[in-house]
């Protein structure tokens, strides 16, 4: 990748960590940890692969993507408003009377969001079923789908993967953001899940393993999903918290809200590991 | 074997009965023009019969296993693609292992699936009580945006999946196993979601009811009216959700008692519905709720289950002259209420 595209990209990727802290101040609260992780996720889904127009949300032909995460809609959100879906402005109603923004998206109340979610183990199957779909209908669209790793506790979601695997479809890209840590603590000390890839493996996928918070390599294997010829999936290792030093791998930040000084805190940090990601670009 | 293309919702075993003929024609027809129709089941493409849909329209079918869950939601997937999906499997399944889903992905979206149930009740008896399923209706009716019918027979499924296609949201149609008598002898009547049919009149008590005790229901008041003079209305609310308040309000006020026939709980289904609007009324009223009075079901084949549990014409017949025997407050003035 070039380094003016990466530059872009790494400015991306600290604005939308700065719209996370803003949005887990003005909400009251917010599932800090896991948005942060997928920041170099959603930036490059929303501004190079996703063939989506924010003039027409609707649009048949557009790509889809799921946040089957979806109390990462902190993260999520404001990555739409930055892709122009609506104003920026309109976030501070986050979690508040009658928005639109909660801790878990809404498809019918938030414009640009494909899919309702919050439960997890819901996302893969309908997935399953947009990719059917668009195989029925000949639409080249794909479909995203992110997950979380503990998500994967979830038996719907190897009842997903397994009929992808079956119905042999290109066209659904299930990517898992390895974060490492599930509400009660790190996954393999509360539910293993390693041998990680050799189970997706197992279900007949390709597997892309990948650092998740390392724009290039998201880069590199999204351009391989998009062009897949078998199922394949994506593992992203990435940092629950990234981007804020102390919340980085500590599951205390999977959920909590910032006050003012705890904002500037937070912001600081992000803005001082953008510019030392900056510096190494020169 | 009937040579009708399409899909059929029982699971009769026979080709020489005529209801799956007609739920083949039915279906057929709407997919041969419609191809905005696509079907899904869970490893019960025989059993639900989906297979002649299978066969007519592979491209179009789906069947992702023994995965309920992943079904409902796959579901929800290939309707935000703009299609109509029909996702069929027992009623079980379909309203309990995959309820979040049903809830979540398709009622909370408000997507147009079409759940078509099968083995409701304790139509398949023999099978068993984790085969048998008399919560679906209160499961159902409890999803805001979602319609829920349980047609009184073949043909009446036949209009009911015709009609479901109108609606732009989730419906779900309930069915028993395929093998009950039918009700009405052809389609020529009309049927409207929501608009319960009078199949009886009548002015002493007024039945109301839905699946298989709709033809028990008739036999019954038939029986009433010869062996004691009694003039009982049968109304087949086949649609659960919305309900047919207007029908419901008529009843009380024209025959001041009440019963309601489910195979399903008493709890939470359609005499929960019905008990719901005479409350809220105000009147006076006797009123019963006969179904599964909160129990799991014997084992037995159907048809000595319905025996059993009285919802034959005998079981009714008893039932409306306990009801008989019992006193209305005496208040002819419905101004004041």
């Amino acid at each position: 990748m070039e380094k003016k595209e990466l530059a872009r990209y790494l400015e991306l990727c600290k604005e939308l960590r700065l719209k996370i802290v803003d949005v887990m101040t003005w909400s009251g609260g917010a599932h800090v940890g896991g948005s942060l992780s997928i920041v170099e996720l959603l930036v490059m889904l929303y501004f190079k692969y996703l063939n989506v127009n924010p003039k027409r949300p609707k649009w048949d032909d557009r790509d889809r993507f799921i946040l089957s995460k979806g109390h990462a809609a902190a993260g999520y959100i404001p990555a739409l408003a930055m892709k122009g879906y609506f104003p920026e402005e309109e976030l501070k109603s986050f979690n508040h009377f009658k928005s639109p923004f909660a801790m878990h998206p809404d498809c019918n109340k938030v414009i640009g969001c494909d899919a309702s979610a919050g439960s997890l183990g819901h996302g893969l199957p309908m997935a399953l079923g947009l990719g059917l779909g668009a195989r029925y209908l000949k639409k080249g669209f794909k479909t995203v789908c992110l997950l979380g790793d503990g998500e994967c506790c979830e038996g719907s979601v190897w009842e997903a993967a397994m009929a992808i695997s079956n119905f042999k479809l290109t066209n659904v890209i299930p990517i898992v953001d390895r974060n490492h840590f599930m509400i009660d603590g790190n996954t393999e000390d509360e539910m293993a899940l390693e041998p990680f890839a050799d189970k997706w493996k197992a279900f007949g996928f390709d597997v892309l393993q990948i650092n998740g918070n390392n724009i290039e390599e998201v880069d590199d294997a999204l351009s391989k999903a998009w062009r897949m010829t078998v199922p394949t999936m994506i593992i992203a290792d990435t940092v629950k918290g990234k981007g804020v030093d102390f919340m980085e791998g500590n599951v205390k930040w999977h959920y909590a809200s910032a006050d003012s000084a705890l904002a500037e805190k937070s912001k600081e940090s992000i803005l001082k590991e953008y510019e030392e990601a900056s510096r190494c670009l020169q | 074997m009937s040579t009708v293309t399409g899909t059929t919702w029982n699971c009769y075993d026979s080709a020489t009965m005529t209801p799956r003929e007609i739920y083949g024609r039915t279906l057929a027809e709407m997919a041969k023009t419609n191809d905005k129709i696509v079907g899904l089941t869970a490893d019960l493409e025989k059993t639900t019969a989906m297979i002649y849909f299978a066969q007519a329209f592979p491209e179009r079918f789906f069947n992702v296993g023994i995965a309920e869950q992943d079904m409902m939601g796959a579901a929800a997937g290939l309707a935000k693609c703009g299609l109509i999906p029909f996702a069929s499997t027992m009623a079980a399944f379909a309203s309990m292992r995959a309820a979040e889903q049903v809830r979540t992905d398709i009622c909370y979206q408000n997507l147009p699936v079409k759940i078509i149930a099968t083995h409701s009740g304790i139509s398949f008896g023999h099978a068993g009580t984790t085969h048998h399923c008399t919560e679906d209706l209160a499961i159902m009716r409890s999803f805001a945006n979602m319609t829920v019918i349980a047609p009184a027979d073949g043909i009446e499924t036949s209009l009911a999946v015709r009609a479901c296609m109108d609606i732009p949201g989730p419906v779900y149609i309930r069915i028993g196993r395929g093998f009950e008598p039918p009700v009405f002898q052809d389609e020529n009547h009309e049927f409207k979601i929501g608009k319960a049919i009078e199949m009886n009149p009548g002015k002493d008590l007024t039945i109301i009811c839905c699946g298989i005790a709709v033809l028990q229901s008739v036999l019954a008041a038939k029986q009433l009216a010869e062996q004691d003079g009694l003039s009982v209305r049968v109304i087949n609310m086949h649609t659960i959700k919305p309900i047919d308040r207007e029908a419901i309000m008529k009843a009380v006020t024209e025959t001041r008692r009440i019963l309601t026939i489910e195979e399903h709980n008493t709890i939470g289904g359609l005499g929960d519905a019905v008990g719901s609007v005479i409350a809220e009324s105000g009147k006076g009223c006797v009123f019963r709720k006969h179904g599964m009075q909160d129990c799991f079901s014997e084992i037995g084949y159907a048809e000595d289950l319905y025996s059993y549990y009285g919802f034959d014409a005998d079981g009714i017949v008893a039932k409306v002259r306990e009801m008989m025997g019992l006193e209305f407050e005496a208040d002819e003035n419905w101004e004041d209420e």
